[in-house]
């Protein structure tokens, strides 16, 4: 009895390590199932989902306009004081002051993509972009001005 | 020797002199991490040995303490949340869940049924990439390496859905107080039926592979036994618990969302074993697999979220809501002032309760088990230590 129990224990032991074995053996022959794959170098092979977030950046249009109005809703939904907001006044045509967006100073080493500012925003003037390799030689190049020199808001944003 | 030693030494060191000092002649002493692969994180344990059996495990913490509780103080009710995804960073979204129940308690808001739907699916898809995880990660502390590569298989589909609906791969802010942040993605549900299908066949060689195994099942049957009144008493909660044969799930005995009208198991295994620990998170996710098979035709119409005030206020009060995350029970407990921000939080983590029953699991075990039973338990750092 003893005996029969011990060479069964033995061989039930070796089955479950052959069934284990089929698997790796299964993989080891079928080439397409192996799912590693390189780095992508080349972006255009990696295709990143439209809500991917990998940084704020502000779209501005071909007239180099965007659509910030400065209101600093971004500037207070964000957790960790990635955004700030220098505003200057406009003076229009016909001499009224008006607050506009002067610098909008994104620090992208302090963001940790929540979305928050992209939600907050009244205008939809920022959004998230997928590009994901932020890597760079000096920590200053992190601090970006996301307006473009010489932009200005866009017709009938209030 | 140690009296040098200890007048010389901060008190942190002195404190684990005096250790040395209190074990016998011929014990030893060995420190595994706060750096080391099988403590999954900067976990330190002083480990007191007598030849190769385990005398006491002392777990040291405070290698990657951020003061999450202290940072909350200073943010808005919408902020604070996504401060918690980095706390239990494999079930970033549960947490998030439970935090936004909160408040919600508090604002005593009506979340539409569509986000409710929304987020419970997304709970058990990150449920599911956890245990994916957890599984892997086991085998891999116990010898066997290539589980590790399939379980990240099966998770980067999650991960894909993840990063398609949510804007992220693991640390989605997606849970906002009255609802999700976006609506699904139009391809979610496909994508999502076809995860099921593709692993519903996966599983099952998760369990040829691994959980029949003789070699495993002897690193694994009677090794960190826990009773079920230790369990109870150590506050031990999630499969850790529930492989003790304690019912603590929170989906079932509280129901939150849409929990209360679900199909599901909850799995309790009597054994209280490692292997126990291991059948029952090998269970869940075929569980987790019916609860989104059972949603996903059935996503209701409407809004995702509900309209809040732009500036969100609790009322003067305390509120504490739960919610059972891939290792166990997660608590937000807020007091509010009646401000924008909480006079306090405080969270309740699963995995340090978990953690405090290391040394009475271990005892007597030879060290080579210690890894094994911090496999079973599950323990991601940065959720033990906030």
């Amino acid at each position: 009895m003893f005996l029969k129990k011990y060479l069964s224990d033995i061989f039930s032991a070796v089955a479950s390590l052959l069934k284990g074995m089929r698997m790796t053996g299964y993989y080891f022959t079928h080439r397409k199932e192996i799912i590693t794959q390189n780095y992508p170098d080349n972006p255009e092979l990696m295709k990143l989902p439209e809500r991917f977030r990998g940084e704020v950046v502000m779209p501005h249009d071909e007239n180099n306009e965007h659509a910030c109005t400065g209101c600093t809703a971004c500037e207070l939904a964000c957790p960790n004081a990635t955004i700030k907001i220098i505003t200057k006044f406009d003076i229009s045509p016909d001499g009224k002051k008006k607050k506009a967006l002067d610098t909008f100073i994104y620090h992208l080493e302090l963001c940790t993509m929540c979305n928050l500012c992209v939600v907050a925003c009244p205008t939809d003037a920022i959004k998230m972009a997928q590009n994901f390799e932020h890597s760079v030689f000096d920590r200053s190049k992190l601090t970006k001005k996301l307006n473009a020199p010489g932009s200005k808001i866009r017709e009938g944003i209030e | 020797m140690l009296k040098i030693l200890n007048t010389n030494h901060s008190q942190l060191t002195t404190h684990m002199f005096e250790e040395v000092a209190t074990t016998t002649e011929g014990d030893l002493v060995i420190n595994v991490g706060p750096q080391h692969p099988s403590t999954h994180g900067v976990l330190h344990l002083l480990i007191t040995l007598s030849g190769e059996t385990i005398k006491n495990v002392e777990p040291h913490l405070g290698y990657i303490h951020r003061s999450i509780e202290k940072m909350c103080e200073s943010l808005s009710y919408r902020q604070f949340i996504y401060v918690t995804s980095r706390m239990d960073y494999l079930s970033s979204h549960i947490n998030n869940h439970g935090c936004a129940l909160c408040v919600e308690k508090g604002l005593q808001i009506e979340i539409t049924p569509r986000a409710r739907v929304i987020r419970v699916l997304m709970d058990e898809l990150t449920r599911l990439a956890s245990h994916q995880l957890w599984w892997g990660a086991m085998a891999m502390d116990v010898g066997a390496l290539t589980p590790f590569f399939h379980a990240f298989r099966e998770r980067e589909a999650i991960n894909d859905i993840m990063e398609e609906t949510c804007g992220a791969r693991l640390t989605m802010n997606y849970i906002v107080p009255g609802g999700v942040m976006f609506d699904l993605h139009p391809n979610f549900q496909n994508r999502v039926k076809e995860f099921i299908r593709f692993f519903k066949t996966k599983i099952d060689e998760y369990d040829d592979l691994v959980t029949g195994n003789i070699i495993f099942q002897s690193r694994m049957k009677r090794v960190g036994y826990l009773s079920k009144e230790d369990a109870i008493s150590y506050g031990c909660t999630g499969p850790t618990a529930r492989a003790s044969g304690v019912s603590c799930d929170i989906r079932k005995l509280y129901p939150y969302e849409v929990y209360g009208n679900l199909k599901f198991d909850e799995i309790i295994e009597t054994g209280g074993d490692c292997f126990s620990r291991y059948l029952v998170r090998m269970q869940e996710m075929r569980q987790s697999l019916s609860i989104i098979e059972q949603l996903i035709d059935n996503i209701p119409d409407g809004e995702f979220q509900t309209k809040t005030k732009a500036v969100l206020k609790l009322p003067k009060g305390e509120f504490y809501s739960r919610v059972e995350t891939a290792r166990g029970e997660f608590g937000v407990y807020i007091i509010s002032e009646g401000g924008t921000t909480p006079y306090r939080i405080k969270f309740r983590s699963p995995g340090f309760s978990n953690l405090s029953a290391l040394n009475h699991m271990a005892k007597g075990h030879k060290i080579g088990d210690l890894v094994a039973i911090m496999g079973t338990l599950d323990l991601v750092i940065p959720d033990i230590d906030r």
